[in-house]
């Protein structure tokens, strides 16, 4: 039987679920590897081990063919949902896995949109209910494949036609698992996720006999998880990039608070300074009962001796803040620009990792530069004469400014050695002022003369000082 | 005219009462007399929370005020955080204004509250140069928290006051626990004689400054190392002009 096809076969007309010996009649040639259940399984945990160290704390196998994240807490760190899901099918893309994945309230969702709605990404609106469910095919419920047949012949097709009928004579013939699997999808019954700890990974965990809630307890409990994953990191020579700390509560949910740091860490007020700002984030319910610290990504810390200097270096660390701050709003939110060599304003800065090493480099200083820059330039109508000068007067905002002052052209090309398309596009950079002192840097979309370096219009692009 | 020795005693109970004698002060000089003599300290108190807006429509863009920030954290050492709100600032005229990029740490922050706390983060820390956050409400008890964290870390705190709409800048007028506020406007450049743009001008406005008195100056943008500089035909300006500004500005 034929359980997975390529793009290729696919379109050869090979199926899912085909008989094997009809694929090889179907197509010449047809290459086939036997099924191999248990390095399938092992390549899904790593999958799974390799989310879970870049994307979320609770992570693991949705056998045989997919992962389930919890996203809880974890999704701003990268962008918002819809950022999160575009990078994570870009990645796996990048290294040759074709991917589909859905956000949803519960697991049930998710795993129905991402098999069947998403393309190739989907994120259901917070509390959609059952409505986003009704028109899947019923396979998308995780049942086995002999009742979605029976159910097949009784006439239901979507998973509305089963939403929509009583659930007593449905229970009566198909037994429970239909029914929970319906609550387990519109979150009526609750499914927890069971997060996959490799061995390699260095965890410390208490229980509670009597479960905790209050915010000091936790947090006098997160400061002995951290002192015992410190002597454990010691012992390896290891130091936490990444730490997870999980809490098990008392009506089987988990909480997951994730920090990370931008270098190797092993200093216990450090990490417990960042593991304790999350406290607020944690919902202890009616108690935990486990409290659970993992070091999800470890390198290798060495040990510096400090020796007492006699002149002060004068440049303090600040990774520490970095890491803090990191934590508060998320790893894109904190940069350092540096400059990219291009004629192009708005391409000009990149930004680089805050703890990354200096790059002494600058922009070129000649021209001076607004410390405003329009994130797109905004049209404006102008009086001025062709070809170089710069213009008499312009109307920016629906207020007319008449130019005492200007300085220019700064002329700008395209960049032809990268984009085909500014082989010939110029741009003509004024530094314009107006009567009242307001600097402004005006641009014209082409040389003047020639049509095809632009279409001569004036734009705004930045204000200056 | 000297001050009584009454008033002297008085002032030195205040700066007791204050918390002034805390730490020993260090202050940033501007470099130029004029300004340096009107601030209390003699410059720009480190350790401590200053307010930068613009004026006219820079304090809706704050084109000007940040390039003034720019260069007062550009004569700091150390590292420099920028928490920003709006995505709209350009590293290269930081950059012009003698704010190496190496030096400069972004923090986009998606609030007001977000801004304050990076900023009181970055105050508490101690390890920076100076720490920058673009805020648009500021009261007195969230410039109080700044102000505290500044004085026990010794780094200077820079609000740059930033508002969406022209008419919510009267907000400038609330009290707040800053040691100064300034307001930098732009004016014309001095005309060349040659067709071209001179050297940028500001109206640099001290409205309040802790322990001192307003007021308000003409000045040349920052150049590349962040330092301001009078103009030339102001420095040497006759004694009658001074004294009509100076009413001018009461």
């Amino acid at each position: 039987m034929v359980l997975a096809v390529d793009a290729a076969a696919q379109a050869a007309g090979v199926r899912v679920g085909m008989p094997a010996t009809k694929a090889r009649v179907l197509v010449q040639g047809l290459i086939v590897h036997d099924h191999d259940a248990v390095a399938d399984a092992q390549a899904l945990d790593r999958l799974a081990l390799w989310m879970l160290q870049r994307y979320a704390p609770i992570v693991t196998a949705d056998a045989p063919d997919g992962l389930v994240i919890d996203s809880t807490g974890a999704d701003h760190l990268h962008g918002g949902e819809d950022a999160m899901l575009a990078g994570l099918i870009d990645r796996l893309a990048a290294s040759g896995v074709q991917a589909r994945a859905a956000i949803a309230d519960t697991w049930g969702v998710a795993h129905a949109l991402a098999r069947y709605a998403a393309k190739p990404a989907l994120v259901a609106p917070a509390g959609h209910g059952s409505a986003v469910l009704a028109s899947l095919p019923l396979a998308a419920l995780r049942l086995p494949v002999d009742m979605i047949t029976a159910l097949h012949v009784l006439g239901f097709e979507r998973i509305g036609d089963i939403l929509a009928q009583p659930r007593a004579p449905l229970t009566l013939r198909f037994g429970p698992q239909l029914g929970r699997r319906i609550d387990q999808a519109l979150g009526a019954l609750s499914e927890p996720i069971n997060p996959i700890r490799p061995d390699e990974l260095i965890q410390v965990k208490r229980n509670f006999a009597e479960p905790i809630g209050a915010a000091q307890t936790i947090a006098r409990y997160i400061g002995k998880l951290v002192v015992q994953l410190c002597a454990e990191l010691g012992a390896k020579g290891l130091g936490a990039k990444r730490l997870d700390l999980i809490c098990h509560r008392v009506d089987n949910r988990l909480q997951a608070i994730r920090v990370g740091t931008a270098m190797p860490v092993r200093d216990v007020k450090r990490l417990t300074r960042l593991l304790t700002d999350k406290i607020e984030t944690i919902e202890p319910g009616f108690g935990i009962e486990i409290l659970s610290l993992t070091a999800t990504l470890a390198e290798p810390l060495c040990e510096k001796q400090s020796l007492t200097a006699m002149v002060d270096d004068g440049v303090p660390d600040v990774s520490d803040l970095v890491d803090t701050l990191i934590n508060r709003v998320g790893e894109r939110s904190l940069y350092r620009a540096a400059p990219i060599a291009t004629e192009v304003p708005e391409r000009s800065v990149r930004r680089i990792a805050p703890m990354a090493p200096d790059t002494g480099a600058t922009w070129p200083g000649h021209w001076p530069r607004p410390s405003r820059l329009l994130t797109t330039p905004e049209p404006i109508e102008t009086m001025a004469l062709l070809p170089d000068h710069p213009p008499v007067a312009f109307t920016w905002r629906g207020i007319r400014r008449r130019v005492r002052h200007a300085d220019g052209p700064e002329r700008i090309r395209g960049e032809w050695w990268l984009r085909d398309a500014e082989l010939t596009a110029v741009r003509d950079y004024f530094r314009v002022e107006d009567d009242a002192g307001e600097r402004y840097w005006i641009f014209r979309s082409g040389d003047g003369e020639d049509p095809n370096s632009g279409s001569q219009r004036w734009f705004l692009h930045g204000v200056f000082g | 005219m000297r001050p009584e020795p009454a008033i002297e005693s008085l002032r030195a109970q205040i700066e007791k009462i204050e918390g002034k004698g805390r730490r020993v002060k260090s202050v940033l000089p501007f470099g130029i007399t004029e300004i340096d003599s009107r601030l209390p300290a003699g410059g720009l108190t480190l350790g401590a929370l200053h307010e930068i807006a613009g004026g006219g429509n820079g304090a809706v863009d704050g084109a000007a005020a940040a390039l003034f920030a720019a260069g007062v954290a550009a004569r700091t050492k150390g590292k420099v955080l920028w928490v920003i709100t709006r995505p709209d600032l350009f590293a290269p005229a930081l950059a012009q204004a003698g704010l190496a990029p190496d030096r400069v740490i972004y923090v986009e922050a998606g609030n007001d509250k977000t801004v304050l706390a990076c900023i009181e983060e970055g105050l508490r820390h101690g390890g920076l140069g100076a720490v920058v956050g673009e805020v648009a409400r500021l009261d007195m008890t969230a410039s109080r928290r700044l102000q505290l964290c500044a004085e026990g870390s010794g780094t200077i705190g820079i609000a740059l006051r930033r508002w969406r709409r022209q008419t919510e800048a009267s907000d400038f007028g609330q009290p707040t626990a800053a040691a100064t506020r300034w307001r930098v406007s732009v004016i014309p450049s001095a005309a060349l004689p040659v067709p071209g743009v001179g050297r940028h001008r500001w109206l640099l406005e001290l409205i309040r400054a802790r322990a001192g008195e307003s007021a308000d100056f003409e000045v040349e943008a920052c150049d590349d190392s962040g330092r301001l500089a009078l103009p030339a035909e102001l420095v040497h300006r006759p004694a009658s002009a001074e004294g009509r500004r100076r009413g001018a500005s009461g």
